[in-house]
């Protein structure tokens, strides 16, 4: 009985909700700023409301409150699954769970007040930046504790992504947001200039990098073996794609930067690597659908398994698409455009919402304690909408994007540009409309996916749930640490 | 490397993190340590002084309301760009920039070089209902600048901060800001530094029109 250990379970559920919560909120203001872009009268003349007040909440609400959440929790469900222990430093992690929501409440608060930095993905002022850091280093504490915990010897691969993924995340949050306050609601940015857009574009890009890429990595290094029932396709494979991807990343910032008043040589470092890091994005891409070898069928019955799947899909899609941005004569064209909205979008629709979907309804029933998701035609429902949506709004953003490049660039025979800045416009206006039904669709889909949770986790409301104890090895000598005391 | 060097990477959480470190701290330094050497070494045109009062609180209006996210300040050296915009845009155009407002999407025009482009009061009457000047525009409308007065104590903590950070602010620039800003609203503030952008950041004081001086937001 005094081996006894149970998984801290009720950590992974709390960010399960948040998470679900958050994608309906922030999928909610992107709907809107969608809407206000064709109906520019929506804001109704309120501040809070109008596109260049919401359009940080949009992203915010998605990247860091719904995604972030979902990565904390399947990070520690993972750590404990993989290492066979319990979570370490239980109220740490709780503090975590409470710290996070705190900052995204905070920040989803002031920045439609119009409290920003304006640097892009890092808006948030001053004092919530530094909550920021201390949420994340616990966050940090508490994995790294967890894994030292491990009675598994071997460090599963998921694990390696999640670790990169605090590290850098934390390195590029301290660094991009080193400010002087000059009151409450106001700070300046130490960097000026050329150098300002050199960091805040390593930032921008490598918060792509290593929170909407390493993190959901780890996601889908657990969930999709576990969900295909196979072994991972290749062990070593990962191994030579996760050190190639996380050095590679680095260095690829500057593609958002081409043809600007930053240095050529630096353009063109950042062009290089973003062609060489086409290579490790495959790999990862490939190894994943590789594992469905040999359970393919099950794609049929399975909802979980299509999401995964198609976020595969879109990963390997969005890759190359953003190698081929990063071309200089490509990115000539696609620079400033909405071509930008759809690479972004292919991303994070098709493959961060659908890698974090597909996992949400792997581990949910296993951490409500129920057999299976309320609902399988509801899965089936959801997956169907997200699909349809997605491509409807990528398809569309890709139109628009050419034709305001291809506009913007064209000349007459004697040298004249042919079009005006609004003819580009007014060119593409019927695209934000089917972009916004695309938008509509994808939200009905998180709605469903509410209404399957709230029904799977009737047990859980209940408090019927008994924690799941962890399976302890076989002790093999001086490797299985001192286990905890009984634990509720 | 044979697959053992890597299985004690694997089984030792500490060298794993350490080494997870390293790689991701390679690309940032040997991009951004030059960078800031060479972009340390830009410095402000001759002639450019940073944002005076009026200016700065215009940008950080700008700035609060969040115009960067449909405006660049960008020109890039691309021919249909600068046919369209005029002069690419400069790495010390910006030195004074904090945070940069170069941008990264165009749902509207470049603004870079809009200053003088259009007068006062077009822009006064565009920032209220851009509809009413372009009808099938879609920007939103800002009418609350028009009725928000400038806090001067608080353009002048501004200053000093920016000052701690090395602006060159003088005493005698922070102590002008009440006069600068008195009965000004936030509306002709950013109207004022809309009418500086490519023109007031430029190695060129003479084309200056000496007229918007201390007078920008007046129509």
């Amino acid at each position: 009985m005094l081996n006894t250990e149970y998984y801290n379970d009720k950590v992974v559920r709390q960010f399960l909700l948040a998470s679900a919560v958050w994608g309906i909120i922030g999928m909610t203001i992107g709907l809107y700023a969608a809407a206000e872009l064709m109906w520019p009268g929506l804001n109704l003349d309120i501040p809070w409301l109008t596109f260049s007040r919401i359009r940080p909440d949009h992203t915010f609400g998605v990247i860091f409150a719904f995604g972030g959440s979902a990565l904390m929790g399947t990070c520690y469900y993972v750590v404990q699954r993989t290492g066979h222990a319990r979570l370490a430093l239980d109220r740490l992690a709780g503090f975590t769970f409470w710290g996070w929501q705190l900052i995204c409440v905070l920040a989803m608060v002031t920045m439609p007040l119009g409290i920003t930095q304006s640097k892009e993905y890092a808006e948030p002022e001053w004092f919530i930046d530094i909550l920021i850091a201390v949420v994340w280093v616990s966050f940090g504490v508490v994995f790294f504790a967890s894994l030292t915990r491990r009675r598994i010897k071997h460090i599963y691969v998921a694990n390696w992504y999640y670790g990169a993924f605090i590290i850098a995340v934390g390195l590029l949050h301290i660094v991009n947001n080193l400010a002087l306050p000059a009151s409450l609601w106001k700070s300046y940015p130490i960097y000026s200039g050329v150098v300002d857009a050199m960091v805040q574009w390593w930032y921008g890009h490598n918060a792509v990098a290593f929170f909407l890429t390493a993190g959901f990595l780890g996601m889908m290094y657990y969930f999709v073996p576990r969900q295909a029932q196979q072994p991972l396709w290749s062990y070593r494979f990962s191994i030579v794609n996760f050190w190639a991807l996380i050095s590679v990343y680095m260095w690829a910032g500057s593609h958002h930067l081409m043809y600007t008043a930053l240095p050529d040589w630096v353009q063109s470092v950042g062009m290089a690597f973003s062609l060489i890091l086409l290579m490790p994005s495959w790999g990862s891409a490939a190894n994943g659908l590789l594992t469905f070898n040999g359970s393919w069928h099950r794609l049929k019955n399975d909802p979980a398994a299509k999401f995964m799947v198609m976020a595969l899909v879109f990963y390997a899609a969005a890759t190359f698409e953003g190698s081929m941005m990063a071309i200089k004569t490509v990115n000539s064209l696609s620079h400033y455009t909405d071509w930008t909205i759809a690479h972004v979008h292919s991303g994070s629709l098709g493959w961060v919402a659908m890698i974090t979907i597909g996992s949400l309804y792997a581990m949910a029933p296993r951490a409500l304690g129920r057999p299976a998701m309320h609902s399988q035609r509801g899965m089936e429902l959801h997956f169907w909408l997200h699909m349809a949506g997605t491509l409807l709004y990528v398809g569309a953003m890709w139109t628009a994007g050419v034709t305001e490049g291809l506009m913007w660039r064209a000349t007459q025979p004697d040298g004249a540009l042919t079009y005006g800045f609004l003819d580009s416009l007014i060119a593409i206006k019927p695209m934000y409309l089917i972009r916004w039904i695309g938008g509509v669709l994808i939200l009905s889909g998180m709605w469903v996916m509410a209404w399957n949770l709230w029904h799977t986790a009737a047990d859980a409301r209940a408090r019927l749930i008994k924690p799941i104890a962890v399976p302890i090895p076989e002790p093999v000598p001086r490797q299985v640490p001192t286990p905890l005391p009984v634990a509720g | 490397m044979a697959y053992k060097h890597f299985e004690a990477i694997e089984k030792h959480v500490g060298l794993l993190g350490i080494l997870i470190a390293i790689f991701v701290s390679i690309g940032g330094l040997a991009e951004i340590t030059p960078l800031f050497m060479e972009a340390h070494a830009v410095k402000a045109p001759p002639g450019v002084k940073p944002y005076d009062p009026l200016r700065l609180i215009g940008r950080d209006v700008y700035v609060r309301e969040g115009c960067y996210l449909c405006h660049s300040q960008m020109i890039r050296a691309l021919r249909f760009e600068t046919q369209r915009y005029g002069h690419f845009s400069t790495a010390e155009e910006s030195v004074y920039d904090r945070p940069f407002q170069w941008g990264s999407k165009r749902t509207g025009p470049d603004l870079a070089r809009v200053g003088g482009k259009y007068s006062d009061q077009w822009q006064r009457l565009h920032l209220m209902n851009p509809r009413q000047l372009v009808p099938q525009s879609n920007m939103p409308g800002y009418p609350w600048l028009a009725t928000k007065k400038l806090d001067a104590a608080d353009i002048e903590a501004r200053m000093r901060t920016l000052r701690r950070l090395g602006d060159p602010y003088s005493d005698a620039d922070i102590a002008s800001v009440p006069a600068a800003v008195a009965g000004k609203t936030e509306m002709d503030a950013l109207i004022a530094y809309l009418q500086g952008l490519g023109i007031r950041n430029e190695p060129t004081p003479a084309t200056l029109p000496t007229a918007t001086v201390g007078n920008g937001g007046a129509p």
